[in-house]
């Protein structure tokens, strides 16, 4: 790996809900003692199904919110140490680019209005023709520049959301779902606009997605999050899965060919709920090879360094 | 085997526009029809056009015949259409979180479709309602009845909508978009789970979709649809080995899959074409790397392809 750009310590995140005159408020972990380093120039990935904490870390990231524990330190720079106002300079080096392309602009907005944001939140005036620049940057015609976004489609907007993501030249982009809403056709058009992106202008990525398929296309690491906790760190996009749930997540996929077609061994059960664990692997009561120590004991991620797994029964 | 559903050169307008162009599709007893194309091919219009519910969206049949078991839709009363659908034709809708009413009981959602097309007891419904909800891999399915929709996943509510569609004891189920609301592990579940009841009850489906991947894994036939016309249609088998319409090679082409090189997912350039701006000739030319002077000039042929169709001036040639 290169130097590493972002560094995750131990990081928590704590949320409460509920808690009226009567009632007790109710705690979940929606992240668990995260540890991990995304390089420079890196795609990490991180994949997990609706629930399992992976927008939460990317917010925890950029620290749009508040961590519990632990620390994100950013080129050197402890992010969540820093004041408002330098949090405010060192936001110019990272962006987001949101999952819903349809509640993520303004709808009152113009195009150039909505990429002249950034420059306003950092009080700087656009460029000249830099309006102009980011639209062909991501594919627009920059005719569009005066257009509000119910003229667009769906994959025009997001491309619109790249671009702002994009606007002060950072470092660093999340990209949360980008393609979730989108056509087949028209996630494929974006996954190749962001790697052409990144080749062009030296970004990091962490990708965040609940298809694993997508995700071993696109990524050069990836991190399976269940419940909070990742399970597993998979080296590449070759290796195969050593957690159940990862292997799990896998098999979810189909192949477009009739003759592939997978007898799909169903997870069992629900997923607990987040606010009452059960004791032990959160993935037991859905894990073909749990066993009683499983219900018992967490496993930890192991000390592998390249490929670390947290289960006491890998394949 | 006799057709289910027959939809001859069925033509759709709303208002003045004219969305949907001469579709041609057959769904016969027991099969599986997958309808693929991206948004704003005309699927789910073609799913309303089955059922009859144009008139809700203010679109009519302008030219064809829609025939159900024989019976020419257009010839029945709305009081006829109404008794076929629910009780024959069972609707799978897209979004389960707004298929279900909040303020009613789950068991209460899906007895009343029983009780309603079939006639049955409080009772009867009942135990007809868990054992679809059984059948359909719901744990615990007498608390789930109980349950208010707010208390339960997606994908539950998923199976819930699929329960209510079953209910009637359908002879076709249409579903539109069943699983894309849903994480993938789910959608794994639930298109298995659609595909085997199918099988095992001799039910018919039509499963309109935009992920080729689900069509190769439980369609026995594809139809391609693109902006208002049927591009290639035929047995899924042939079709996915060698698809001759350059718009089907491209829908293929835009799933990952495993070992695929970084930057040969490619997605297929522009988008689709509204329908006040349909372009003359092949409405795919200006997105088809094929396309020339005849593309643009002229409406492509309608060639028959094995057992099944393609409309292109230059189809691949199968090897």
């Amino acid at each position: 790996m290169t130097a590493p750009l972002i560094q995750i310590e131990a990081l928590s995140k704590r949320f409460q809900s509920g808690g009226g005159l009567f009632t007790k408020p109710r705690a979940m972990m929606a992240v668990r003692e995260v540890t991990l380093t995304v390089g420079k120039g890196e795609v990490l990935g991180v994949v997990g199904e609706s629930g399992c904490g992976k927008s939460t870390l990317a917010r925890l990231v950029l620290r749009l919110i508040e961590p519990t524990s632990g620390r994100v330190t950013f080129d050197g720079t402890e992010i969540t140490a820093l004041s408002p106002s330098a949090l405010r300079k060192m936001r110019r080096r990272m962006a987001m680019v949101f999952q819903d392309p349809y509640s993520s602009l303004d709808p009152r907005y113009t195009l150039a209005d909505v990429l002249a944001e950034p420059f306003r939140v950092q009080n700087e005036q656009v460029p000249a023709g830099r309006i102009e620049a980011m639209l062909t940057a991501v594919g627009l015609p920059a005719e569009l520049a005066g257009s509000h976004p119910h003229q667009l489609s769906g994959g025009q907007r997001q491309r619109v959301g790249i671009a702002r993501a994009l606007a002060l030249q950072p470092d660093f982009v999340v990209l949360d779902e980008p393609t979730a809403s989108l056509d087949v056709s028209i996630q494929a058009q974006i996954i190749a606009l962001l790697a052409d992106l990144r080749d062009r202008l030296g970004l990091t990525y962490l990708f965040i997605s609940h298809d694993l398929g997508l995700v071993r296309y696109f990524c050069d690491r990836i991190m399976v999050m269940y419940l909070g906790s990742v399970v597993e760190v998979l080296p590449d996009a070759r290796t195969a899965p050593r957690h159940p749930y990862a292997q799990a997540l896998m098999q979810s996929n189909f192949a477009p060919d009739p003759a592939r077609r997978r007898v799909i061994e169903p997870l069992k059960g629900e997923i607990p709920s987040p606010f009452a664990l059960p004791p032990g692997c959160a993935f037991a009561s859905r894990c073909p090879r749990a066993s009683d120590l499983c219900r018992r004991q967490t496993p930890a991620l192991d000390d592998d360094a390249t490929h670390p797994v947290a289960c006491f029964h890998p394949l | 085997m006799s057709a289910l559903l027959d939809l001859q050169s069925v033509s759709v307008s709303i208002g003045r526009v004219a969305l949907l162009d001469g579709i041609g599709l057959t769904v016969k007893r027991g099969q599986i029809l997958g309808l693929v194309g991206e948004s704003g091919s005309g699927k789910s219009l073609t799913a309303m056009a089955a059922m009859g519910l144009l008139p809700l969206i203010g679109g009519r049949v302008a030219a064809g015949v829609v025939r159900f078991d024989g019976q020419d839709m257009a010839a029945m009363t709305e009081v006829q259409r109404r008794k076929l659908r629910g009780r024959r034709i069972g609707f799978v809708t897209q979004n389960p979180m707004t298929a279900l009413d909040p303020v009613q009981r789950i068991g209460e959602q899906v007895d009343i479709v029983s009780r309603l097309h079939l006639g049955l007891s409080r009772a009867d419904a009942r135990a007809r309602t868990l054992d679809l909800l059984t059948q359909l891999r719901i744990p615990e399915a007498g608390t789930v009845a109980e349950a208010w929709p707010h208390q339960l996943s997606g994908g539950m509510k998923q199976r819930i909508v699929i329960a209510m569609a079953l209910a009637g004891d359908p002879d076709l189920i249409i579903a539109d978009e069943p699983t894309t609301a849903l994480d993938v592990t789910v959608q794994a579940q639930i298109i298995q789970i659609l595909g085997n009841l199918v099988r095992d009850r001799g039910v018919s489906l039509l499963l309109i979709t935009h992920d080729m991947s689900v069509v190769a894994q439980v369609c026995d036939r594809v139809a391609v649809l693109y902006a208002g016309r049927v591009a290639e249609e035929g047995p899924v088998g042939p079709i996915f080995a060698a698809p001759a319409h350059p718009y089907t090679a491209a829908l293929i082409g835009c799933i990952p899959q495993e070992g695929m090189e970084k930057g040969s997912l490619a997605g297929i350039p522009g988008a689709v074409p509204s329908a006040m701006t349909f372009p003359a000739g092949c409405r795919f030319h200006p997105r088809c790397p094929r396309a020339s002077e005849a593309c643009r000039t002229s409406q492509p042929p309608i060639l028959p392809r094995g057992e099944g169709r393609v409309a292109c001036h230059h189809p691949e040639v199968a090897a």
